[in-house]
C-alpha cells in the first residue's frame, strides 16, 4: 500500500467532519495553554492513522454525519455536543474507534505532554521513579490477628 | 511424520513452561507446540511513544482485537465478561500484571466449609512446596509475615508503596482492615538474570525490562537449556486416540501451514480454560462423539471467571499514577465466608495505581466523569495522576450452565471450529460484587477520597479461565483425576485452569503454576506405572 493510496483512503469531507468530532472533543484551551485535537500538527498524526484504518473511521464517520443530518462539520457546537453524545450511546464500538484515534494523538503530543508535567518521551528505558512509602504503616496490621480460617488436612 | 517422543505439551504459557522445566531432568523427549510466537522486549509497547495507544490494538488483551499470527477468534457475545487471554510463548504472562496471590487453605474445602460447589480432591499444605518452588523460578517479590496467609517467604523484596499504596494503606488502617504489599511476579532487585523494575507502568502490555517474570524468560529458557524442544506457530487441531483408547499424538499446522502429526507417549494439554475445552472438544471421534476425555460430559462447563468491580478513588493530592506496577497493595478483609454478608465465600480489594493520558481520558469520557468540550481539561486534570482504584477479585462459583462449547460458524484461520461462551452472573456473584462496592466506597473515603466512581462486572475482564475440566477423585464428577490425569484417557493429561474445582477469589497464575509442578512431581515420581 502506498502513501498516495492511503492519502485516498479517508476523503477530504471525511477529514472535515473528523477535524470538527476531535475539535467538539478536546477543544484548545487558553487557560491551560493547550492546543485543541484539531490543531493542524495533531490532525495531521491523526489523519494518518484514520488512513490506516480507514475502513471502521469511515463507517463511523458515515454514522456521525448521518445522525447529524448529513453533516456534523455543519452542525453549531451545541448541536455537535447532543448528536456526539447520542452517537456513543447507540453505537459505542464506533464512537471508541473514533475517541481513541483522537485521544491517543492528542496526549502524546509534546505540548500537552508538557502541560501535564510529563516527560516528552518513551517509559522505557529510563522508566520512572516511584517511593517506597512508609512502611511503617503496616505495625497495626501485622500486629492484628491471623485472617485465614484454618483447615484440616 | 515426525518422531515419536516421549512427551508432547500443548500450550508454551504459564502452565506448560513450568510442567516443561519440571519434566525435563527425567531426560525424557519432550516437544511443547505453540500456536503463537516468541516475543520481544524490544518491540513491546512502552518502548514507543504510543505506548497507550497499542494495549487497544496489537498488544489488546482482546483476541478478537488483536487478531495476532497466534490467536482464535472467541464468540463472547453471550457473556456480560469477554475473555481476555494472550497465544504465544509465555501465554498469558506476557500481558498480566503479575499480581501472584495464592489460594488459601479455605478454598480447597468450600464443600465442607461453606456447603457450595465441591471440594478439591487436594489441599493447600499438599501445593505449599510447588507455591514456594515457583515463586523461586518466577521471582516473586513480597513481604513475609501477612497475616492473611500461612507463613510464606516471597525470594524479593516488595515492589514500593509509592504515595497510592501509603494512602489507601492510612484509609484501611483507620477502618482496622487488613491490607499487606501485594505479592508480585516483579523482580524489585536484579535476580537470575532478570533486571529490576524500573516502574515503566506498562506491565500489561508486555515487560520491555524484563523485570516481569513472563514464562518465555523464567521456565522456558532453563528448560530448552535441558534440551526441551519448543515449536512456534504449531497449531495443534486435534489429540487422536488409538483402539486402547490411550492418546496417540496430534494432528497440528506447523508454521507454514501443513498439516502434520505428532506421535506421542504422553500428551499434556496446557491451553487454558478457554482453549483446553476447544482442543478436547475438537477432538470428537467415533469413540467419544462428545469430545475427548469427556465420558463425564463436564468438559467446557463450570466455567469461571472473576467477576471484578471497580471502585476508583479520586483524591485531592498526586498520586503515582502512570508510574510504577500497576498493583500494589491488596486487602483480604472480605476474603473468608462471613453469613451475615448475604453471600458465601469472598473477594480481594487489588489496589491499582493509575494510567497514561490516554487511559485516563478514555475511561473518564466512557464513564461520564470527564466531558467533551471546554469542561475537559479541568476535568482530566481532577483525575490525571489524582486516582486509585480497587479491582475486587470475586470468588466465582462453578455452575454447569456457564459453558465453553465450539460455535458453529466461527472458525479460526486453519478452519479449526472456535470456541462461543455463554456466561450468566449469579446471584451470590452479584452479591458480592454489590457488597465489593459498598466496602470499596468506604475504603476510598476512608483514604480521603474527594470522588468514588464504581462499576460492575468489569466487562473487559474475563482474564481467569477456570473449571472447564476439574479435578476430582469421581470419573463421574470430573475430567481429570487428583494428579491431572484424564480419568478416560490414561496418557493425557491437563495442568492450566481448566483444572480448578473453585475459582477463590485471587488471581490464579500462581495455583496453575503451582499445579503443574505438583502433576509433573506426580509423573515423575510414577513413571513406571503411570498408565495403571
Amino acid at each position: 500500500m502506498t502513501d498516495d493510496t492511503q492519502q485516498l483512503a479517508i476523503s477530504p469531507r471525511e477529514a472535515q467532519e473528523l477535524r470538527s468530532y476531535a475539535a467538539a472533543m478536546i477543544p484548545a484551551s487558553v487557560e491551560f495553554a493547550v492546543p485543541g485535537a484539531d490543531d493542524e500538527q495533531i490532525f495531521a498524526a491523526i489523519l494518518h492513522s484514520a488512513n490506516a484504518r480507514a475502513s471502521s473511521v469511515v463507517a463511523a464517520l458515515a454514522r456521525l454525519a448521518e445522525l447529524g443530518g448529513g453533516s456534523f462539520a455543519g452542525l453549531d457546537g451545541d448541536s455537535q455536543q447532543r448528536v456526539a453524545g447520542f452517537f456513543r450511546r447507540e453505537s459505542p464500538a464506533l464512537a471508541w474507534q473514533l475517541s481513541l484515534l483522537v485521544a491517543s494523538h492528542y496526549y502524546r503530543d509534546d505540548r500537552v505532554m508538557r502541560a501535564l508535567g510529563m516527560e516528552t518521551r518513551a517509559p522505557f528505558p529510563q522508566g520512572f521513579e516511584v517511593e517506597q512509602g512508609d512502611w511503617t504503616l503496616l505495625e497495626p496490621v501485622r500486629s492484628g490477628p491471623k485472617r485465614y480460617r484454618d483447615v484440616n488436612g | 511424520m515426525a518422531d515419536p517422543v516421549d512427551v508432547l505439551i500443548i500450550g508454551a504459557g504459564a502452565s506448560g513452561a513450568a510442567l516443561a522445566w519440571s519434566l525435563a531432568e527425567t531426560r525424557m523427549r519432550i516437544v511443547c507446540l505453540e500456536q503463537g510466537d516468541w516475543q520481544s522486549n524490544a518491540k513491546f509497547p512502552s518502548t514507543g511513544r504510543d505506548w497507550e495507544e497499542r494495549q487497544y490494538q496489537d498488544f489488546s488483551i482482546s483476541p478478537n482485537v488483536r487478531r495476532g499470527i497466534g490467536d482464535y477468534p472467541i464468540n463472547d457475545d453471550d457473556s456480560p465478561i469477554k475473555i481476555a487471554n494472550f497465544n504465544g510463548v509465555g501465554g498469558g504472562t506476557i500481558l498480566y500484571a503479575a499480581h501472584f496471590p495464592r489460594l488459601h487453605p479455605s478454598d480447597f474445602r468450600v464443600r465442607s466449609l461453606d456447603g457450595v460447589a465441591e471440594d478439591w480432591p487436594i489441599d493447600y499444605k499438599t501445593l505449599e512446596p510447588f507455591y514456594a518452588e515457583n515463586d523461586r523460578i518466577m521471582g516473586v517479590s513480597g513481604l513475609a509475615g501477612d497475616p492473611a496467609y500461612p507463613p510464606k517467604e516471597p525470594p524479593l523484596p516488595p515492589i514500593p508503596l509509592g504515595r497510592t499504596g501509603e494512602t489507601v494503606g492510612r484509609g484501611f488502617n483507620k477502618l482496622g482492615w487488613h491490607w499487606w504489599p501485594a505479592d508480585a511476579a516483579i523482580a524489585t532487585r536484579d535476580y537470575e538474570g532478570r533486571s529490576r523494575c524500573i516502574n515503566l507502568g506498562h506491565c500489561g502490555a508486555g515487560c520491555s525490562q524484563g523485570a516481569k517474570a513472563s514464562t518465555d524468560i523464567t521456565y522456558w529458557p532453563l528448560a530448552i537449556r535441558q534440551r526441551v524442544e519448543l515449536r512456534t506457530r504449531c497449531r495443534v487441531r486435534e489429540i487422536t486416540t488409538g483402539d486402547d483408547g490411550m492418546a496417540k499424538g496430534v494432528v497440528y499446522y506447523d508454521s507454514e501451514g501443513r498439516e502434520q502429526f505428532q506421535a506421542a507417549e504422553i500428551v499434556i494439554v496446557a491451553c487454558n480454560g478457554i482453549g483446553t475445552p476447544r482442543l478436547l472438544l475438537n477432538s470428537a471421534s467415533a469413540r467419544c462423539p462428545q469430545g475427548l476425555a469427556n465420558s463425564s460430559g463436564l468438559v467446557g462447563k463450570n466455567l469461571m471467571f472473576h467477576p471484578y468491580a471497580r471502585i476508583q478513588g479520586t483524591f485531592a493530592q498526586p498520586l503515582d499514577g502512570y508510574r510504577g506496577p500497576h498493583i500494589s497493595i491488596w486487602s483480604q478483609q472480605f476474603y473468608e465466608t462471613d453469613p451475615q454478608r448475604g453471600f458465601v465465600r469472598g473477594y480481594t480489594f487489588q489496589t491499582d495505581r493509575g494510567a497514561g493520558p490516554v487511559t485516563t481520558a478514555l475511561g473518564g469520557m466512557r464513564n461520564g466523569t470527564i466531558p467533551w468540550g471546554a469542561d475537559h481539561h479541568r476535568a482530566f486534570r481532577d483525575y490525571f495522576n489524582h486516582t486509585a482504584a480497587f479491582s475486587a477479585i470475586c470468588e466465582d462459583l462453578p455452575e454447569e450452565t456457564n459453558t465453553v462449547t465450539l460455535d458453529p460458524a466461527l472458525k479460526d484461520a486453519h478452519g479449526v471450529p472456535a470456541p462461543r461462551i455463554h456466561y450468566r452472573l449469579s446471584d451470590n456473584s452479584r452479591s458480592m460484587l454489590n457488597h465489593a462496592v459498598a466496602t470499596g466506597t468506604e475504603a476510598m473515603r476512608a483514604a480521603g477520597a474527594l470522588a468514588v466512581h464504581a462499576e460492575y462486572p468489569t466487562a473487559h475482564g474475563g482474564w481467569h479461565l477456570m473449571g472447564t475440566a476439574r479435578m476430582g477423585r469421581d470419573p463421574e464428577r470430573s475430567v481429570v483425576n487428583e494428579w491431572g490425569r484424564s480419568h478416560d484417557v490414561r496418557n493425557l493429561f491437563i495442568v492450566d485452569g481448566s483444572v480448578f474445582v473453585t475459582s477463590g477469589g485471587v488471581n490464579p497464575t500462581s495455583t496453575i503454576q503451582a499445579l503443574a509442578l505438583y502433576v509433573a512431581d506426580n509423573i515423575k515420581n510414577r513413571l513406571s506405572n503411570l498408565f495403571d
